[in-house]
């Protein structure tokens, strides 16, 4: 299978690509890694005339920590996220998350960016970024501007970018002592798209009381959402087994998945859904008392 | 009638990228339309024809080859993007018709039935062994979901691996990646 054809351009800094898409506003698209794009496009779901490769961008792929924040270039790869040593360390969610997309070789195609900008409920990076409560940083060549992650999903496939706009990074706080993450996905098969999946970053006080709760929610909404219900259950109470049950419980109020005939009712996924958030809280806290992240 | 509606239809000028890039240490240059995909470029433009494409949706891994070191689906990237890189695909792993210890221990354990997914399965395992020289059968499964076999001979793939890593095999397997002829 072909992609229909299309004009193909390799610019060397973020001003140069935002013109291009600028100039071709509506017939162009960014290409990153191409783990979601060249798929769409070979499968003619949708089409472009101007393909504007950024990969060979410089810089754009860093990962580095500055004030209490962990910045990731937007063309670092899963498995680059996955396999760094500071990710691991100080925002071992991230970590997690990274590992369970795709497989190996999409791993070492796809990015951050990319993953972010594709903007599929059943992406598995905007639960992550939301449940951290991290912002993109998007350029064009007008300047640059933030996103919060809970403002970056306008819709299904639809995130909020100009036409000129081009994510050049992610960035995420470091939440420190006493606090651990979790990312819990039902796939129907290795390297399947989402059934459903949980991120979880939570923060404990010394008397294990919540301080911080982050639940983002993946194929359970018309975007990765959050779980303002099980947030606000869980935030200021003790982390037990039972409080997790009741946050978990009510985060089904916050869930609006799809019907779905080869992955299941929106019925099933609620069910399953909720039983994910509690199995990732519960991780998450076993993964507090055991000292690891 | 297609033909008519086909003429009517706006002629398009198609664009020729210029790519030099390394093909198993061979240098090659050579021009490519944009949307042409790397593995369909390989295979019927250079001739590679141990590059099997098999579902071409990016599930099945056949078409799996190293660009710069990197396991990738060569029917999910562009021609274009090999400009400038290194590909090694599985007639680079073995040297003067001698098959590398880890093709040896693919024959040895039975790691393939009918043989079509094998090209990939081994550019997969020189990746993970390369990275991890001596994985756990784990390590060996998630290294290897990117990859199926439809006969499901994977015990033996996983055996073929195992046995493979086990001979001192992470060492040759950074060798080949760093393309060093010492030893074989």
């Amino acid at each position: 299978m072909y992609p229909a054809q299309f004009q193909y351009y390799t610019p060397k800094n973020i001003g140069e690509a935002s013109e291009l898409l600028r100039k071709h506003s509506g017939e162009s698209k960014v290409l990153a890694g191409g783990m979601s794009l060249i798929p769409v496009l070979k499968l003619r779901l949708t089409r472009f005339e101007h393909i504007v490769d950024i990969s060979g961008i410089k810089g754009l792929a860093d990962i580095s920590e500055e004030k209490g924040h962990i910045r990731i270039g937007a063309l670092a790869t899963h498995g680059e996220v996955e396999a760094s040593g500071l990710i691991r360390k100080k925002a071992f969610l991230m970590s997690e998350t990274a590992s369970h997309i795709g497989d190996e070789q999409v791993r070492n195609m796809g990015t951050i960016g990319g993953g972010l900008c594709h903007a599929d409920p059943s992406g598995d990076w905007g639960s992550a970024l939301i449940a951290m409560r991290g912002t993109v940083q998007v350029s064009s060549s007008d300047g640059s501007r933030e996103i919060r992650a809970d403002d970056f999903f306008v819709d299904s496939f639809t995130p909020a970018l100009g036409e000129d706009e081009i994510l050049s990074s992610v960035t995420i706080p470091v939440y420190g002592e006493r606090s651990s993450g979790t990312y819990a996905k039902l796939e129907r098969r290795a390297g399947d798209f989402a059934v459903l999946g949980a991120a979880v970053q939570l923060k404990v006080d010394e008397q294990d009381v919540c301080k911080y709760v982050g639940i983002g929610l993946t194929s359970l909404g018309m975007t990765n959402i959050r779980s303002e219900s099980a947030e606000k259950a869980l935030i200021g109470k003790e982390l037990t087994p039972e409080s997790i049950a009741d946050a978990a419980e009510s985060s089904r109020d916050d869930m609006d998945p799809l019907d779905d005939a080869i992955r299941g009712s929106a019925e099933y996924k609620k069910e399953v859904g909720s039983e994910y958030v509690k199995r990732a809280l519960l991780e998450a806290m076993n993964r507090l008392r055991g000292g690891t992240k | 009638m297609i033909s008519s509606q086909r003429k009517k239809r706006k002629e398009v000028s198609v664009q020729k990228i210029d790519l030099e890039f390394e093909l198993n240490g061979v240098p090659v240059e050579a021009d490519v339309e944009p949307r042409s995909l790397l593995a369909f470029f390989l295979r019927d433009h250079l001739g590679v024809k141990g590059i099997h494409v098999g579902c071409d949706t990016t599930n099945c891994g056949a078409c799996t080859v190293l660009m710069d070191g990197k396991s990738v689906k060569s029917c999910t990237v562009l021609a274009a993007r090999a400009n400038g890189t290194k590909v090694t695909t599985v007639e680079g792993i073995s040297s003067n018709g001698n098959l590398s210890a880890l093709q040896e221990s693919f024959a040895r354990n039975h790691a393939l039935q009918c043989g079509y997914c094998t090209p990939g399965f081994l550019m997969s395992s020189l990746y993970l062994l390369g990275k991890n020289p001596h994985p756990s059968e784990e390590e060996i499964r998630k290294g290897l979901a990117g990859n199926l076999c439809m006969c499901t001979g994977y015990l033996n793939i996983i055996k073929a691996v195992k046995e493979a890593s086990s001979s001192n095999f992470g060492s040759e397997a950074g060798n080949r990646n760093n393309k060093n002829s010492g030893g074989s």
